[in-house]
């Protein structure tokens, strides 16, 4: 065939890879309060502005402003805060914990904080959540022990799970916390399906799932957009752009060619995006989400612009695949300096009370863990029952299974 | 003969077919800048430039649909599943689309596709990180369906399936990266370096798609196995006091039946051996072969040693694994029934 050089094979690559100078200039970042907030009923057909902007609350002089400031009270905000310091620090001495061989594999939260604790406060405790595995502070914030979540990431005695399950894939059915897959994306649809049978039930519950911006290329994706959008369902579909899929920067997953949030439109709902580093900012888009939904207005989708701070997991090492202070260059901050900075410009707290949390929270997670080993580790101590590995599988053990058990000698 | 373990042969297999025919793509999640969660890429994109090696969309589905479609418009792809617990996306592309797309064509159309994929258990994956699904491509026609044992085989085996102009789904036993393991979680780990089959040319070579393997030679019972449990059952082997045949099937489909059949019908006894869960596994199937084959010549029921029926348990790894106490004691019965 006749040779074409302006038909050439596009495959995007970041802009910065490891040795070289992060560079972010090319972001448009709006001002906090420039974006407005529309009535919660609108028209989708009407918000594609929205899609392409950034909703932002907090300056970066520490102020809120603008309409979606939600006017939390201080109390509020403090437990934000707590709850995202608490995440943190819980995160940092899990994953040193996995360091020393007590568990398999741990995957921090860090810099993502905010999307986790400030949707769980902006959502009632009935609404049931389906999350990834990046959303720890959902639990936190709703209240699970740390006891509890530790248990189930040593795989002792006390984990809830039975040792089946990867550590950080928690199900808590008590709190309305879904079961976590490890494989991705597949929640995103079964949200909607759990929405479609409260709105069936005619209930004022609704759902809310996450994903990230590269789980956005499965086909689980658009199952969820669809059927959401065809039932009209009471959902709210987050998908977390922390800019990195493992090593695949949001290219990768089409982020160069439009937003996330565009996408929300295209299916025929609202695409809000929002600056997921301002606790404030997420927790108006999710109350503004929930308060359409549970008017009958139906889906929400929520691009949470954010940034990965860490590894993708304890099994990759980002200094490969990006520049080692790229997360440091992100201009849109940390979500809790930036909570704790406002807190203080208001007069509501101060480095002492914070350096005092950090101090709390520290000896109470250590505590925590300590109990938690004494319940068993991966390698050490009591397990579950290694019989239990045979039930579950199905609701009544079938006689095959018992017979293997059998054999097994257990 | 240069030293490799078996994540350096399989890169070896991607060099030289990307050197050597400029048709060779290489594409999947991570695999890249990054050069894949495994390193199995590594190298390969500075090598051989960013549309030659590149990195995915997050979606099992849409990475066989391309490859289908570039190879209907003559290239080569290579494709890499993460891990096979994440291929179910890409299943109906699979079994659907290019195990019948020369069928139903009446031979005008064909995906010369490989799809590489980690499997097996024994890294405290969970059980999203650990299954062995291959029974499930096995049962599919149209598939042709690999699993090494060693880095010398894989290199041989992967430069076939790339050359090969049907689709082969090619499973990597990722517990044997970095060298063969009898097992016994407690015994320190093995590297290639001192194995015969970490021995690997560095060039061009194949193994031929469809031909097993007798990796022990005996006369008292013959081990039909394939990917960790042909390390296993050698250990087992020793152990045993019984002069026990091995047979590395290296290909499940299409499988070599004449081989495993003249030695169980020399031997007369039979156990057959796989990680993968036991209902419906491609251990049934052999051993229903075998039946047909050997049946006048069995002295003893054959045996079968597989994963319990469950899901792959992350703490109780080490008891859902059959290792070599169970492959010891399915020898015991076989022999002394």
């Amino acid at each position: 065939m006749a040779p074409n050089d302006g038909n050439k094979l596009n495959v995007p690559a970041p802009r910065n890879r490891p040795g070289e100078t992060p560079e972010f200039d090319n972001l448009d970042i709006p001002n906090a309060g420039a974006v407005s907030r529309p009535d919660v009923m609108m028209d989708p057909k009407e918000m594609f502005g929205y899609a392409n902007s950034l909703i932002r609350v907090l300056k970066m002089n520490n102020k809120a402003v603008g309409e979606w400031d939600p006017k939390l009270c201080a109390d509020d905000m403090r437990k934000g805060l707590y709850d995202m310091m608490m995440t943190r620090i819980y995160d940092d001495r899990m994953q040193n914990m996995q360091r020393v061989g007590k568990m398999s594999f741990y995957m921090k939260s860090r810099g993502e904080e905010a999307v986790s604790v400030a949707q769980a406060m902006a959502l009632d405790d009935k609404d049931m959540l389906f999350p990834s595995y990046r959303q720890q502070g959902l639990l936190i914030s709703r209240g699970r022990d740390l006891l509890d979540m530790m248990n189930h990431c040593l795989s002792n005695s006390r984990d809830n799970c039975k040792g089946r399950q990867l550590p950080i894939m928690y199900s808590w059915r008590e709190g309305n916390f879904f079961s976590i897959s490890g494989n991705l994306g597949t929640q995103f649809c079964q949200a909607v399906g759990w929405a479609v049978a409260s709105a069936y039930k005619g209930e004022n519950a609704l759902s809310a799932t996450w994903i990230g911006e590269g789980t956005t290329a499965t086909s689980d994706f658009h199952h969820g957009m669809t059927f959401a959008a065809v039932y009209n369902a009471p959902v709210i579909l987050n998908v977390v752009n922390n800019q990195w899929a493992i090593s695949s920067f949001q290219g990768i997953a089409g982020g160069e060619k439009s937003t996330f949030a565009a996408r929300g439109v295209g299916y025929g709902m609202p695409g809000l995006r929002v600056d997921g580093n301002d606790f404030l900012a997420v927790y108006a888009v999710t109350k503004w989400a929930a308060e359409r939904a549970r008017n009958g207005g139906g889906p929400t989708m929520i691009e949470h612009y954010t940034y990965r701070a860490d590894a993708h997991s304890t099994s990759d090492d980002p200094s490969k695949y990006r520049p080692e202070d790229e997360p440091k260059s992100w201009p849109l901050g940390d979500p809790i300096e930036r909570l704790k900075q406002h807190l203080i410009e208001i007069g509501e707290w101060s480095e002492e009370k914070h350096s005092r949390a950090i101090e709390e929270i520290t000896a109470l997670v250590t505590r925590k863990y300590k109990e938690a080993e004494s319940y068993g580790t991966l390698n050490s101590g009591e397990r579950p029952e290694v019989s239990s590995m045979f039930e579950d599988v199905f609701k009544e053990q079938p006689e095959h299974l018992r017979r293997q058990r059998q054999k097994l000698g257990v | 003969m240069a030293k490799m373990n078996m994540i350096q042969a399989i890169n070896s297999a991607h060099d030289v077919m990307l050197e050597k025919d400029s048709s060779v793509v290489v594409f999947g999640e991570d695999v890249g800048y990054f050069g894949g969660v495994f390193n199995a890429t590594e190298g390969l994109q500075e090598k051989h430039g960013i549309q030659r090696v590149f990195d995915t969309p997050i979606a099992e589905g849409g990475i066989i649909a391309l490859a289908i479609g570039m190879g209907v418009n003559d290239l080569r792809p290579v494709t890499e599943i993460q891990f096979s617990d994440y291929i179910y996306p890409a299943f109906d592309q699979i079994v659907s689309e290019a195990s019948r797309l020369r069928y139903r064509s009446g031979g005008e159309y064909w995906a010369p596709i490989t799809i590489r994929t980690p499997c097996g258990g024994g890294i405290r994956g969970g059980q999203t990180h650990s299954q062995s699904p291959e029974g499930i491509f096995t049962h599919v026609s149209g598939i042709k369906t690999i699993m090494a044992s060693n880095p010398y085989d894989a290199k041989g085996l992967l430069i076939s399936a790339i050359e090969d102009d049907d689709p082969v789904v090619f499973f990597e036993p990722k517990r044997l990266y970095n060298g063969p393991f009898y097992g016994d979680p407690k015994q320190p780990a093995q590297s290639w370096e001192n194995h015969v089959k970490g021995e690997v040319p560095e060039g061009y070579y194949t193994i031929p798609i469809g031909k097993a393997e007798t990796v022990r030679s005996g006369s008292d019972l013959t081990i039909v196995t394939y990917g960790t449990m042909v390390h296993v059952s050698l250990a087992a082997a020793e152990m045993s006091g019984y002069d026990v045949e091995v047979i590395d099937l290296r290909t499940l489909t299409p499988l070599d039946i004449d081989h495993i059949a003249s030695s169980v019908c020399r031997t007369g006894r039979c156990i057959v051996v796989h990680e993968a869960t036991k209902t419906g596994g491609f251990g049934a199937e052999i051993l229903s072969q075998i039946q047909e084959e050997c049946f006048w010549k069995l002295e003893a029921p054959i045996e079968r040693v597989a994963g319990w029926d469950i899901p792959y348990p992350h703490a109780f790894e080490w008891e859902y694994f059959p290792g070599q106490g169970r492959v010891l004691d399915a020898i015991k019965i076989v022999m002394e029934g």
